[in-house]
């Protein structure tokens, strides 16, 4: 089967592309480096099916990060390649077309963006272009689908002219050749977007700015979240699903090993969702009826941050900060991300140029960054003694992620490479795009926490009726009771933290905390083992022995802190 | 190009990135990093003979971004540290 190769400079549209030819969906986003593995897809190339892969972007096939080195390794398996080009700025990425002509495989070139070039006053001269690259050159719009077609029509014309292999300064110089035959730059005025965009950059504005988004994505987060459970979840749930619980709960006789694993414990006849521990009851509402709420809500205003472009100026913006924890500021992405679900969040960590720093910002995401699940119960337990005790446990996590961040970096051998990104303009975001990602990710979520949270409750109740978390509440008691000050029973809800952390503390719901213990047990559960899913990635993305030491870390940061609150609570 | 000169003592009329004014044009003369570094700017179309416009700087030496081909990229301090450039007027 052919395959073709999707690849350019990072954010130049090469995802939206994929998308369109291939109607596989794939996340894209307004900034670079929102690809970091490749995705394939098929389309129709005259009679036969051809392979489609959307390659992680990159400047140059000399690569300076683990993404870059993805595209690198996909490029020699590559039939046909589409090298997606963003008009805007002809130059720089013309630099990766001379390479990829280099390789000898036959290309065609996708001028990407090309709505944009008109009202930037850039004129390029498309025939000469294709002249000069002695490749086809075909002008697109993806996010309208314009010239996809043409694109389609035009690859069994790719070919590959043979250049001879150049040097760095070689191909500027055949670069700088090719710009002055090929495009007019017409003088413009500056428009309200670029004041804005400067504005985004500057100290005072920006800081200003970087706080009025920040701020108003938590209320918006908050307001939709909430809205969601208020007003159509926990409705659906006790008017229409509770009766039908307690119809079963009577047929099945109330009580029994059956009757406890489907439905749980029914306390006086008055049903409680998220204490009940039924796998039709709360293996249910948690996921349905208060994490995904907060997911859609994440997400949503997640998506348009990312494709408003405003995540790059935040890095810039908080570039100083994350210097002093061993990063630099792009890692406020994957840290971002973290907010949503640790595992994507882990895998952004790509977009860092070292090991070092790959490792510390996962180890701070594991331990310190809150997924959207765990929110959404901290939340709705939490936040029912009172929103203080909300911002003692958000408070507490964000200390512990700078001093976590503050020893890694004194700690961890070498040294984190500098801030160097394009930061692309700011755009308004595509609703279509926006939806489509949201629909994405919040299908991803249920596909994939459903499963393991019903699997969970299934695990809960067998261990309780053999005794297992009797057992190991006794002798874990010294530390839960001791070091944490919980009931030694609240050891369970850690143990399963490592399946699902909003199981998890649901599972402290029924034991009767005061405010104190509750604002411990759920730092101490945000903090000690990242769920099965965190912990495979981990696995994967940073080898086994750094995956342990951040286990380390993660233990003894969690006791400490957990000792701490309990302490001062 | 430069060689130790342009590592020891700037010639007068030039300044390194992170030194230059906000809002003023120049042009890269010098790159006195790595390797690595070299080749990262490289990727981002920053190398010598580039006009660029520096558009803004942080506080307490925090990033520099500039803007090279209507393209705007932010640099790190420690590396705009080493980024020559020969300003369009003497400041």
């Amino acid at each position: 089967m052919t395959r073709i190769l999707l690849m350019g400079n990072p954010n130049v549209g090469k995802s939206v592309l994929f998308s369109r030819l291939t109607g596989v969906q794939a996340i894209v986003s307004n900034y670079p480096g929102t690809t970091i593995n490749y995705t394939r897809g098929h389309t129709k190339l005259g009679e036969e099916t051809a392979e489609v892969i959307d390659v992680p972007g990159t400047y140059t096939l000399e690569p300076t990060s683990e993404a870059e080195e993805i595209a690198l390794r996909l490029l020699d398996s590559g039939d046909i390649v589409i090298n997606v080009v963003n008009a805007i700025n002809l130059e720089r990425n013309l630099y990766l077309t001379l390479q990829l002509l280099e390789k000898g495989i036959p290309m065609v070139v996708a001028l990407n963006l090309w709505d944009d070039t008109r009202h930037r006053g850039i004129d390029i001269d498309l025939e000469k272009l294709e002249k000069l690259l002695e490749v086809p050159v075909i002008p697109t719009v993806a996010v309208t689908g314009q010239g996809v077609k043409e694109l389609v029509e035009n690859l069994p014309r790719a070919i590959s002219p043979q250049r001879p292999p150049a040097t760095r300064d070689q191909r500027w110089a055949t670069i700088g050749k090719i710009i002055e035959q090929v495009q007019r730059i017409r003088h413009r005025h500056h428009t309200w977007r670029e004041r804005l965009e400067d504005a985004s950059v500057k100290p005072a504005s920006g800081g200003l700015i970087a706080l009025a988004i920040l701020a108003a994505s938590f209320f918006v987060v908050r307001f939709i979240g909430e809205g969601l459970i208020n007003y159509v979840l926990d409705p659906l749930f006790n008017t229409l699903w509770a009766p039908v619980i307690l119809k079963l709960s009577q047929l099945m006789g109330g009580a029994g090993f059956l009757h406890d694993m489907v439905i749980g414990k029914i306390a006086g006849g008055e049903l409680n969702f998220l204490e009940s521990f039924g796998l039709l009851t709360s293996g249910l509402y948690v996921p349905l009826g208060v994490v995904l709420p907060y997911v859609v809500a994440f997400y949503l205003v997640l998506g348009i941050l990312e494709d408003t472009g405003y995540l790059p100026r935040l890095a810039v913006l908080m570039d100083t900060i994350l210097h002093r924890l061993g990063l630099h500021g792009y890692a406020i992405i994957p840290n971002l991300l973290g907010l949503g679900c640790n595992v994507p969040a882990i895998l952004a960590t790509r977009i860092l140029e070292s090991k070092r720093e790959r490792f510390i910002a996962a180890t701070l995401i594991s331990i310190a960054v809150p997924c959207a699940a765990l929110q959404a119960m901290i939340f709705g337990l939490v936040g029912a003694r009172g929103i203080q005790y909300v911002a003692i446990v958000y408070g507490t996590l964000f200390i512990v992620w700078i001093i976590l961040g503050l020893i890694l970096n004194r700690t961890v051998k070498g040294f984190s490479p500098e801030l160097l990104i394009e930061i692309p303009p700011y755009r308004l975001p595509p609703w279509r795009a926006v939806l489509q990602k949201l629909w994405l990710r919040a299908y991803g979520f249920l596909a994939e926490a459903i499963p393991i949270i019903l699997g969970a409750i299934l695990v809960i109740n067998v261990l309780y009726i053999l005794g297992v978390f009797d057992a190991i509440a006794n002798f874990t008691a010294p530390v839960v009771t001791g070091l944490l000050g919980l009931p030694k029973e609240a050891v369970t809800a850690l143990v399963i933290g490592f399946l699902r952390k909003d199981v998890a503390l649901g599972m402290l719901a029924p034991l009767a905390l005061s405010s104190g213990q509750l604002v411990v047990g759920s730092v101490v559960l945000a903090m000690l083992f990242p769920c099965i899913a965190t912990f495979v990635v981990m696995f994967r993305e940073l080898g086994w022995a750094n995956m342990l030491k951040a286990a380390g870390v993660m233990i003894v940061a969690a006791l400490v802190t957990g000792g701490i609150l309990n302490l001062i609570l | 190009m430069h060689g130790f000169g342009g590592r020891f003592q700037p010639e007068a009329d030039q300044v390194t990135l992170a030194h230059l004014k906000s809002g003023q044009s120049g042009t890269v003369v010098d790159i006195q990093g790595g390797r690595r570094m070299t080749d990262r700017l490289n990727a981002l179309g920053i190398f010598p003979g580039k006009k660029i416009t520096k558009t803004s700087a942080m506080l307490m030496q925090g990033p520099v971004t500039i803007e090279v081909d209507r393209v705007e990229v932010a640099i790190g301090f420690g590396m705009a540290s080493k980024v020559m450039v020969k300003p369009d007027r003497a400041p």
